[in-house]
C-alpha cells in the first residue's frame, strides 16, 4: 500500500464526485477493482451502512473507513485529506468569483449534464449491491432470488416510502432493525 | 485571529459530530450554530453556500464548511473549518473500523451485515429517487441518465470519464438551446 497512490485516488474522488457523499460510491467500486489489496467491492456496502449510522458526513466517513481498510490509521488520515483537498481548493476559487459563478450560463449547463450522470452512477452502484445481496447470479430458476432478502427489502421499501409514521425516521433505525433481522433469521 | 480560528474549528467539529447521515442533515444544525448562535453568516448566505456546495465537486458538508470559514477568516479560515468537520468522523470511524475488522469473522456479525446490506440497497434506491427527481428535468436529462447507467453497468471505464462526458454534453446542450432561443 502506497500512501501517495491512496492520496491520489481519493483526490480524484473529491474532484469528480458531484452531488454529495453517495456520489463517491462509483469511485470506491472503481478503486476496489484496481486495488483489490485495499478493500473489496463487497466491503463497500458495509462501509456505507456504518457511515450512515455514525456521526459525520457520509462521504468523509466512507473515505476514512476505506482508507483505514487500506492502510490503518495512516491510511484513514491520508484518504480523508485526499478527499477534502480538492473541495477546499475549488470552493476557495469559487468564493473569489461567487456572483459570476452562480449566474454563469455555461456553469449552469455543465451542471445540467452532471446531475443526471451523478444519479446514474449512484444507481449503478446500488444495482451492484443488489446483485450481491438480493439475487444469486448463476443459480437456476427460483433459487436465483434470495427470497429472505427480497422480503426484507420489500418491507423496508414500504416502511421508508409509504408508511407515514415510519418514513421520516432516521436511516440508522432501519439499519439497526435490518441487522437484528439478519441475526435472527441467519441471513 | 488565532482565537477566531480556534472558535471556527470547535464550532465545525461540533457540527461534524451532530451531522448524522450526510450533508442534507447538516443544514438545520448549521443554521443553529453558525447563523443563530454565532451570527457569522446570514441565512441567505448560508443558503447560497449550501446550494453551491451541492453542485460543486466533493462532499457537501465540507464545501459548506470551507465557504463559511473563508468568509470569516480567509484561506486559513476555510482550511480550519474543514479540518473541524472531518476531525470527529476521522477519530470515530478509525476506532469503529478497528473493532469491526476484529470481529468480522464471527457468524452473527456476518448475519447482521448481510441484513444491513439489504437495507443499504433500499437506502441507495431512495437516495437515487430523491436526487433524480431534482436532477432529471427533461428528455435530454433522461438520455444522459440512461447512457451513464448503461455505461457504468456494462463498460469498465473510470467514473471520471462519465463525469467529464456528461459535463461536456451539458455544455453543448446549453449552447444549442441558447442559440435557438436567441
Amino acid at each position: 500500500m502506497n500512501y501517495l497512490t491512496l492520496f491520489f485516488e481519493f483526490f480524484k474522488t473529491g474532484l469528480f464526485a458531484v452531488g454529495g457523499g453517495m456520489a463517491t460510491l462509483p469511485f470506491l467500486y472503481d478503486m476496489a477493482e484496481r486495488h483489490p489489496d485495499w478493500f473489496t467491492g463487497g466491503e463497500i456496502a458495509d462501509m456505507l451502512a456504518v457511515s450512515e449510522s455514525t456521526p459525520g458526513p457520509i462521504g468523509v466517513n466512507m473515505a476514512t473507513f476505506a482508507g483505514y481498510k487500506a492502510g490503518g490509521i495512516g491510511g484513514a488520515v491520508v484518504a480523508t485529506l485526499g478527499l477534502i483537498v480538492p473541495s477546499v481548493i475549488v470552493i476557495l476559487l469559487v468564493a473569489l468569483f461567487l456572483k459570476s459563478f452562480r449566474n454563469n450560463p455555461v456553469v449552469e449547463s455543465v451542471f445540467y449534464g452532471l446531475r443526471p450522470a451523478s444519479s446514474a452512477m449512484i444507481a449503478a452502484a446500488g444495482l451492484t449491491v443488489v446483485g450481491s445481496t438480493l439475487v444469486h447470479f448463476g443459480n437456476p430458476g427460483w433459487s436465483f432470488f434470495d427470497w429472505k432478502a427480497l422480503l426484507l427489502a420489500a418491507a423496508l421499501l414500504v416502511l421508508t416510502r409509504w408508511v407515514k409514521p415510519t418514513k421520516k425516521l432516521h436511516p440508522i433505525l432501519f439499519i439497526l432493525a435490518s441487522a437484528v433481522v439478519g441475526v435472527v433469521f441467519s441471513f | 485571529m488565532l482565537k477566531k480560528l480556534f472558535a471556527l474549528f470547535l464550532t465545525f467539529a461540533k457540527v461534524g459530530v451532530m451531522t448524522f447521515g450526510g450533508g442534507y442533515a447538516m443544514l438545520p444544525i448549521l443554521q443553529r450554530e453558525v447563523v443563530e448562535k454565532k451570527g457569522w453568516v446570514t441565512e441567505e448566505e448560508l443558503a447560497d453556500y449550501f446550494a453551491i456546495g451541492q453542485c460543486t465537486p466533493g462532499v457537501i458538508a465540507v464545501n459548506t464548511a470551507t465557504f463559511v470559514g473563508q468568509k470569516l477568516a480567509g484561506v486559513a479560515g476555510g482550511i480550519v473549518a474543514t479540518l473541524g468537520v472531518v476531525f470527529p468522523p476521522l477519530v470515530i470511524i478509525s476506532a469503529l473500523a478497528e473493532v469491526i475488522t476484529r470481529y468480522a469473522h464471527l457468524p452473527w456479525v456476518q448475519h447482521a451485515f448481510a441484513g444491513i446490506r439489504v437495507c443499504v440497497c433500499v437506502l441507495i434506491f431512495n437516495a437515487v429517487l430523491k436526487l433524480g427527481r431534482s436532477a432529471i428535468k427533461d428528455v435530454c436529462g433522461w438520455v444522459i441518465f440512461a447512457a451513464v447507467l448503461g455505461a457504468s453497468l456494462f463498460l469498465n471505464l473510470s467514473p471520471v470519464l462519465y463525469v467529464l462526458a456528461a459535463g461536456v454534453a451539458g455544455a453543448v446542450i446549453g449552447a444549442v438551446r441558447g442559440r435557438r432561443t436567441a
